[in-house]
């Protein structure tokens, strides 16, 4: 399962959920996949998009706001892991797309082939955790994750893009993607 | 000097309504009364850039917020601040102490001390620093620069100001 087919794999169940996409791949991918005005794509800040994310959910309670997050992202960041299991948001998803690699930058390994994110989730306190690795696995959870009590945690396993990368940049400009984003909100 | 409960009322007062921050021990007093506070959620963060993060979001959801950190943290934030806040146009209120001014503070304060305001201008966020006679007219002022201009704004404050 690469970036692409999994990211296509969730955007199409999304409903009115709201979409934090952490910077890079994730947020192109995304973006590609099914742009939504619920999806803010955080094109800066690296290691911020669970940060914002848990601010959303904080305060708008009744709707569920999925962060898309990523390996590099997450390790810069995992003092946010223990805010959200902390405060345990019910209605928090993260769902961290796992390759290894800063794939943005030429695929720079990271340190999660060597440190089990999903452990420290849990440890963290998040209601739930799991790691998965091939597609149906990852439908299955995503099905029940939707609907469950968080905060949840998933792993998805990602295999690294081979050569250049073929994908575009996020079109809108920052000021449109927060405007839609809170229109969304309203 | 003027009192914590005055400034928290007054913050509270202007519409601020969401508090997140790292301490300093110039403004404990004031995150023990934000925290004690009902009527406003005052959240301890784990690093002064996740605190600007979190501040986004819950701005994005509706709230007016506002960020208590040291100066060592406005550190931690330039890359939040630049590559966020200011190019997304997601003010937040920035309440930042100001160790190290006029070189008198233990010697990691000083170098910050001395830079603290002008990474601001360099960057280019407006700030003001407060004092016993301007601090009413400095949360009006900030809350309504968030309002319109949309951009983050910075209040310093020094040590033996507020009590």
């Amino acid at each position: 399962m690469n970036c692409r087919e999994a990211v296509k794999a969730i955007t199409a169940v999304l409903q009115d959920q709201l979409v934090i996409c952490a910077n890079g791949i994730i947020s192109r991918e995304t973006f590609a996949a099914r742009d939504r005005v619920g999806n803010f794509y955080m094109i800066g800040s690296m290691g911020l998009a669970s940060s914002i994310g848990l601010g959303v959910a904080l305060s708008e309670r009744s709707r569920r706001v999925i962060v898309f997050d990523g390996d590099g992202n997450v390790l810069m960041n995992l003092g946010s892991l223990t805010m959200v299991g902390a405060l345990k948001p019910g209605n928090f998803l993260h769902i961290v797309f796992d390759n290894e690699a800063y794939a943005s930058t030429g695929n720079q390994p990271t340190l999660s082939n060597m440190v089990a994110l999903e452990n420290i989730a849990k440890s963290s306190g998040y209601l739930y955790s799991k790691k998965v690795s091939d597609m149906e696995t990852l439908r299955e959870e995503l099905n029940k994750l939707l609907k469950a009590e968080g905060p949840s945690f998933l792993l998805v396993k990602i295999s690294r893009n081979a050569g250049e990368i073929d994908i575009g940049r996020v079109t809108h400009s920052p000021q449109q993607i927060k405007g839609r984003f809170m229109s969304a909100l309203r | 000097m003027f009192g914590t409960k005055d400034f928290a009322d007054g913050l509270i007062s202007a519409g601020f309504d969401f508090f997140t921050g790292v301490p300093c021990s110039i403004i404990g007093g004031l995150i023990t009364e934000l925290t004690n506070r009902e009527d406003v959620t005052y959240l301890p963060a784990v690093r002064e850039d996740v605190a600007v993060g979190v501040a986004s979001g819950v701005y994005m959801a509706g709230k007016v917020p506002a960020v208590l950190m040291q100066n060592s943290g406005l550190g931690e934030c330039l890359n939040a601040l630049t590559s966020l806040n200011l190019i997304y146009e997601i003010p937040c209120l920035l309440i930042i102490t100001w160790r190290g001014f006029d070189g008198k503070d233990a010697p990691e304060h000083i170098v910050m001390g001395r830079t603290c305001d002008r990474l601001l201008d360099t960057i280019g966020i407006v700030h003001h620093t407060l004092s016993r006679e301007n601090f009413k007219g400095l949360i009006t002022e900030a809350f309504n620069h968030i309002i319109e201009k949309k951009t983050p704004i910075a209040l310093f404050l020094k040590k033996g100001v507020i009590d």
